[in-house]
């Protein structure tokens, strides 16, 4: 315990509580004792300093950070309220996807949602005095409720909604984006209860002017400066006022997990899911274009034109992405499934859509070659997942691969290929594929 | 008055003799680079036979195959500088599973100093560029990459025949 005084101590100025290891429950963690890392920590901050280069460690480095190689997430393992088989991308801030196979339920379940923090979640979280204002240039009046008063005051509803993050699937792009390199799995469908988004801000009153409808959460930025937002995007107005979307608190009939907005976040279904504020504190009704963090320069945005892979693109040229594209995953059987000749496969899976619905998922073992139709539901509301299935013959033993493709009722089908290149890789929804072996 | 100065002649000789030391000391760190030119193995390698996680964890320095353990970074020159710069902010994570050229790998330092409060890097940046476009530089891989052949896990799927 002297240790970790010490390590703590290092950069911090003199009173201020360290920061309580970058919001996981402390019981889950153990600081590191190693003092000869510390040691050296302390030689390269010296060294830094005696060659003038400017180093977090001098002054930089917020109080209370707990010198590299000393930090919690280091010895992370799970993370709080998840499954363990969720793929680790990112331990600070947290992401971690969904292999496709755990997203075979209907509803995706708490524990299985996919993470994407940007910045670090609030702790000690009192749902008895959490507060949501509305305000903003385009608001009537600045409103203030408490959550009891959300409850009592609006009608409940509950809606099947996917979220997918907008840069699912950037692992795949050529030449490589810079972010967090998702595969498949930052996407889930959960039933989300709440509040109609609509209603309060009715209930508030939304000027003529209103353009834009965008969120604060009570999230920190992972440099530890307090007064930095993490992320404050948002909606057009026509959007914000669709019925689908809800001001939660619930997820699956259970609290909302503390890595995906617990006690109270945005679901707006059809947009990246970067426009469903978590750890919701605030909305701001804007009579202009938001402009919060990751709203401007090149964040969530896409070149307005097409552009050949590589090319530079100035923030200028870098549009907002609003929906999102038709995509689908094989959710069963796992890639690498090896069957006898003669067997016939099961296969599952699930398409969404910003459009008002799925059409059809098809799929082929012929690299495209062929397509045949799969089973499809229908989904329990629009922005909900549509679950397929379908019964696969196999002419010969040998490898083959499954892919599925999924049209919505616009018309828009995946490409089997990588969709239009991007700077930031997002928007990906090329057709999934699975490895099968049939032996004889 | 002249015993009293006698009396302290050893003492200010320590003080010279710490002086010294001192100037030595501040010397080695600033010259550090140069004293090390080429980079040194890692004090503590394990072949990845003999290694257990328990014992990872309790190691800040080592290295198994040419990965450090604790961060996952690939141990080469600019290593050290690395660590202590991109993981102060965040992850090593979002280093490794990144591929980038070094002007890819400037842009993203350019981007977190205009967003993410990142600070300048000085005379730092050229290291920590060169090792980040060595060690993690991209691969081409066409418009659609091969599913990963090798890293399939292939299991029996056992069906009900029908």
């Amino acid at each position: 315990m002297k240790d970790e005084q010490k390590h703590i101590g290092l950069h911090q100025g003199s009173d201020q509580a360290p920061i309580q290891a970058d919001g996981l429950p402390i019981e889950s963690l153990s600081l590191k004792k190693d003092r000869r890392g510390f040691l050296r920590q302390s030689a390269l901050a010296a060294m830094g300093v005696a060659l003038g280069a400017k180093m977090v460690f001098a002054k930089n480095l917020p109080l209370g950070m707990i010198p590299v190689g000393l930090t919690p997430s280091d010895d992370l393992t799970g993370l709080p309220g998840k499954d363990a088989g969720l793929i680790i991308l990112n331990d600070k801030p947290i992401n971690a996807e969904t292999p496709a196979e755990l997203l075979d339920d209907a509803l995706t379940p708490n524990e299985l949602f996919f993470v994407r923090n940007n910045g670090i979640p609030p702790e000690n979280v009192d749902v008895n005095t959490w507060t949501l204002t509305i305000e903003g240039e385009s608001a009537s009046q600045k409103k203030t409720y408490t959550l009891a008063e959300l409850k009592q005051k609006f009608a409940h509803h509950t809606y099947h909604l996917t979220l997918e993050c907008g840069g699912n699937g950037r692992k795949e792009f050529n030449p490589p984006a810079k972010g967090n390199q998702w595969s498949t799995g930052a996407v889930g469908c959960a039933s989300w209860t709440g509040v109609r988004l609509k209603d309060v801000l009715e209930d508030v009153g939304i000027r003529s002017n209103a353009v834009y409808v965008a969120y604060y959460g009570k999230d920190t930025h992972i440099s530890g400066d307090p007064k930095k937002v993490v992320i404050s995007r948002g909606v057009p107005i026509a959007k914000a006022q669709e019925e689908e979307n809800l001001i939660a608190w619930a997820m699956n009939g259970q609290d909302i997990p503390m890595l995906n907005g617990y006690p109270l976040r945005l679901v707006i279904g059809g947009y990246p899911a970067s426009c469903s504020g978590k750890w919701l504190s605030k909305i701001v009704i804007r009579n202009q274009v938001h402009d919060g963090p990751k709203m401007t320069g090149q964040s969530y945005r896409v070149p307005c034109k097409p552009v050949a892979p590589g090319t530079q693109v100035e923030d200028k040229d870098m549009c907002i992405i609003e929906e999102m594209p038709v995509k689908s995953l094989i959710t069963f059987p796992k890639s690498g499934a090896t069957i006898k000749k003669g067997q016939r496969l099961p296969i599952r899976g699930h398409a969404w859509t910003a459009a008002p619905g799925i059409a059809k998922v098809e799929y082929s073992i012929d690299f495209g070659a062929s397509w045949q139709n799969c089973e499809l539901q229908a989904g329990n509301n629009r922005y909900a997942w549509q679950s397929f299935s379908a019964k696969l013959d196999f002419p010969t033993d040998g490898y083959y691969e499954v892919w599925a493709r999924a049209t919505d009722v616009d018309g828009n089908a995946q490409p089997m290929l990588l969709p239009g290149w991007n700077p930031r890789g997002y928007l990906n929804n090329a057709c999934h594929r699975i490895a099968i072996k049939v032996v004889v | 008055m002249n015993n009293f100065k006698v009396d302290f002649r050893p003492l200010l000789l320590l003080i010279n003799i710490g002086f010294v030391l001192c100037l030595l000391f501040f010397g080695y760190l600033v010259f550090w680079d140069m004293l090390a030119p080429s980079f040194q193995p890692a004090p503590i390698v394990q072949k990845s036979t003999s290694t257990s996680r328990s014992a990872a964890d309790d190691n800040y320095d080592l290295v198994v195959d040419g990965i450090h353990v604790q961060t996952g970074l690939i141990y080469a020159e600019g290593f050290e500088i690395v660590r202590a710069t991109c993981t102060a902010c965040h992850s090593a994570k979002l280093v490794t599973q990144n591929r980038a050229t070094k002007e890819g790998w400037t842009q993203m330092i350019r981007w977190m100093q205009a967003t993410q409060g990142l600070w300048d890097l000085g005379k730092n940046e050229s290291a920590i560029v060169n090792y980040l476009a060595k060690n993690y530089a991209p691969t081409e891989v066409g418009r659609r990459a091969n599913l990963d052949v090798a890293a399939i896990e292939w299991y029996i799927l056992e069906l009900d025949t029908d």
